[in-house]
């Protein structure tokens, strides 16, 4: 294909990631510096009273035709991340050692930070080894079995996030059908939306819950293509089967395990969905929920592009770093094909 | 498709542990789904009863409304099984449309699945309502023709007619229609200009591609919305459309450029030998091949539309607004449980053509996730 017809077929693609991907990073880098404020005049006020009349200064800010605040865009350099990072709480936080996790935890970017690294590490294991046990397990059932078990294992991964939140939040939510199971079993009260890490669990657990089926459904194809001479080699070989688990099947998946996991670390770094369906953000936030909130218009219509901004490009630095690997493996793959 | 053979022959106590497992894992996964379908069919004070029977039955329900008797189930899963009958005799009743193995043609799956949708929806809607009052009438006092199950449709009315969430489907129909057209358009011309140019410069594009992949999209709303509200493109669906597709691009093209790739280029090749153009050759000779994989991509990209929450709370509102923002309206008041319970009925709404993609699409789906996968 010669380069002229090439740019004619992957123009319009192009266009739109250079206009609507590219141009907003751009967009959102130069927004990070700068801040709306409402612009002020100053007015003198007339205010009498029975005694005579005195004119006094005022600053006032001015409004438009339709009533609303007219803001201007300053710049403002660094402050919107020094806002964000919060410096001075941080050292007062690691000034006191003891208390130093309670403290971080009440500056909002830190505790957004410190769940999405949580969420993305603890979720991520949990992933890879129930997704290969049920991968190795479907495997073993009898071949009519397997395409309605398939059929149901895909449920929970294309179901709405929100929606697949809120199903797992109306199981607990008040006196739900498994708080109340749980609360027989253990014989007292339970509130599962009563503290910030019951509410955590309940994120964790739908996340698993969520992307097992992916983790599942690439293990098991991989698992199709193991070669059955190696297996029988090392069971002639005296293998038992942990050995060949572990030295034939797992080896043979690595690839996948390590295309799964940055999947999983890239999509689990952007935890949002489960905020918004568990109702969590009294209790725990997450980095791409901090910028959404700044974009929520407040109460008197304003939205903190500036600070949104701000916590945008802190999120993505923390993307590059995860992608490094992934990025690495690509570009060996793509030059050696 | 052969296994490793050797696990197969899996001792007693093991093969009875891996069944167990995915026993396990099968309640795992339909549970909260089931539950929230068993639930949208009763009155609060049985759809949040503790004790699990009372909720499957619904006592209250079937006291204040009724319900199912014994002659509807039995013509429901009748109908149930006539479906599946028909959907797996479906090669033998459409034989006039399958090509020589045996096979169905497109126009034959087509008209496969029509019929078995009719099937059910007759025998669902139509079939088991006339046929099970009918019977209740002739024996009025048979324990056959008493409620057996507590239900009502209260809560789907009530979603559907009294609160107009229809409306919110259409804005959800249009928006997702959209990006799913434009996406693949544009992405399938990238993806075969792509799979059929090997140049340092392709390179390239798919790198950056898979970067823009990871991004938040909450910091590229970040970067849309002062230009768009300055623009007064706020609350407008083709914005996002425009949004969905540019964010959809990176993902659509990798995938399409693996299934064009697949596809040998002698094919393309041997067409312009015979004077075709690239576009005509592209059209003409790759595209009709092509279809599993636009179909599987399709599948994708509607997932990323209709499952959208963040890009649509953002850029649209009120009446504007796509079904799963919508949804979070029932949140924002104090609610009652009855509120929860239609919130629940708008839930199972949104869920019933997920549900139905993987009844018809099952076979594209796990061939979509795992063609970046396996095959690199």
């Amino acid at each position: 294909m010669n380069n002229r017809t090439f740019w004619w077929f992957v123009g319009p693609s192009l266009f739109m990631m250079v206009l609507f991907i590219a141009g907003p990073l751009v967009g959102v880098a130069v927004q990070s510096f700068q801040q709306q404020r409402a612009s002020f005049e100053t007015v003198e006020r007339e205010s009498c009273t029975p005694f005579g009349c005195t004119t006094e200064e005022a600053t006032v800010p001015i409004t438009g035709d339709d009533g609303r605040i007219i803001t201007r865009t300053v710049w403002v350099g660094w402050d919107n991340y020094a806002a964000l990072l919060n410096g001075p709480a941080v050292r007062n936080a690691l000034a006191n050692p003891g208390d130093a996790l309670r403290q971080l935890a009440q500056i909002p970017f830190w505790d957004a930070l410190r769940f999405t690294v949580t969420f993305a590490l603890v979720t991520l294991p949990l992933v890879i080894v129930l997704g290969l046990l049920l991968a190795l397990a479907v495997n073993t059932l009898t071949e009519q079995l397997k395409g309605p078990t398939i059929f149901v294992t895909l449920l929970p991964f294309i179901i709405t996030p929100v929606i697949g939140a809120l199903a797992i939040r109306w199981l607990f939510i008040g006196d739900g059908i498994l708080t109340a199971g749980l609360e027989r079993l253990l014989q007292q009260e339970i509130a599962m939306f009563a503290q910030g890490w019951t509410i955590e669990l309940m994120m964790l657990g739908y996340r698993v819950w969520h992307v097992v089926p992916f983790a599942f459904v690439i293990f098991y194809a991989g698992l199709q293509t193991v070669a059955s001479e190696r297996l029988e080699a090392a069971g002639i070989d005296g293998a038992t089967r942990w050995q060949k688990l572990r030295h034939v099947i797992v080896p043979h998946l690595m690839p996948l395990i390590v295309f799964v996991s940055l999947i999983h670390l890239m999509d689990s770094y952007r935890v949002f969905d489960e905020i918004v369906g568990f109702s969590a953000s009294g209790y725990r936030i997450s980095l791409q929920w901090l910028t959404y909130d700044f974009l929520i218009p407040d109460e008197s219509g304003n939205r903190s592009i500036g600070r949104a901004s701000a916590s945008a490009v802190l999120t993505m630095i923390g993307i590059v770093v995860i992608l490094i690997p992934l990025l690495r493996n690509t570009w060996k793959e793509q030059r050696q094909a | 498709m052969n296994g490793p053979s050797n696990l197969h022959r899996l001792p007693g106590i093991w093969r009875a542990s891996s069944n167990v497992l995915v026993a396990v894992w099968l309640l795992i996964a339909i549970f909260p789904i089931a539950w929230l379908v068993v639930m949208s069919v009763k009155l609060p004070i049985d759809a949040f009863a503790p004790n699990i029977f009372d909720v499957l039955g619904g006592p209250e329900t079937k006291a204040q409304i009724g319900g199912l008797s014994t002659y509807d189930l039995a013509l429901l899963i009748l109908t149930v099984i006539l479906t599946a009958s028909v959907h797996s005799a479906r090669r033998f009743l459409f034989r006039p449309f399958a090509d020589t193995t045996g096979e169905l043609k497109v126009g034959g799956v087509i008209l496969s699945y029509l019929t078995t949708a009719l099937t059910l929806g007759v025998g669902a809607l139509l079939v088991t309502p006339w046929v099970g009052t009918a019977l209740e009438r002739l024996t009025p006092d048979g324990p056959l023709s008493q409620p057996l199950l507590g239900a009502t449709l209260q809560h789907f009315r009530a979603v559907w007619i009294d609160n107009a969430f229809y409306v919110h489907l259409q804005n959800s129909l249009l928006i997702t229609g959209g990006v799913v057209a434009i996406s693949l358009t544009i992405g399938a011309l990238a993806g075969y200009g792509l799979a059929r140019k090997s140049s340092q410069i392709a390179f390239w594009i798919l790198i950056i591609a898979l970067v823009f992949r990871a991004l938040p999209h909450s910091t590229l709303v970040t970067g849309y919305l002062p230009p768009f509200i300055e623009l007064g493109l706020y609350g407008q669906q083709f914005a996002v459309i425009i949004v969905l597709v540019a964010i959809n691009q990176p993902f659509t093209i990798w995938m399409l450029r693996s299934f064009f790739t697949n596809v040998p280029s002698s094919l393309d090749e041997a067409a312009m030998v015979d004077g075709a153009t690239r576009l005509q050759a592209f059209w003409h000779v790759i595209m009709p091949v092509m279809w599993p994989g636009v179909i599987t991509t399709g599948l994708f990209s509607f997932m990323l539309a209709y499952n959208d929450y963040l890009v649509a709370a953002l850029l649209l509102d009120g009446q504007s607004q796509t079904m799963v923002p919508a949804i979070m309206q029932y949140f924002n008041r104090e609610t009652t449980l009855t509120d929860q319970l239609e919130a629940i009925a708008a839930a199972v709404s949104i869920t019933g053509p997920l549900f139905i993609l993987v009844l018809v699409f099952q076979k594209q789906i796990v061939s979509g996730l795992t063609q970046g996968a396996v095959k690199g």
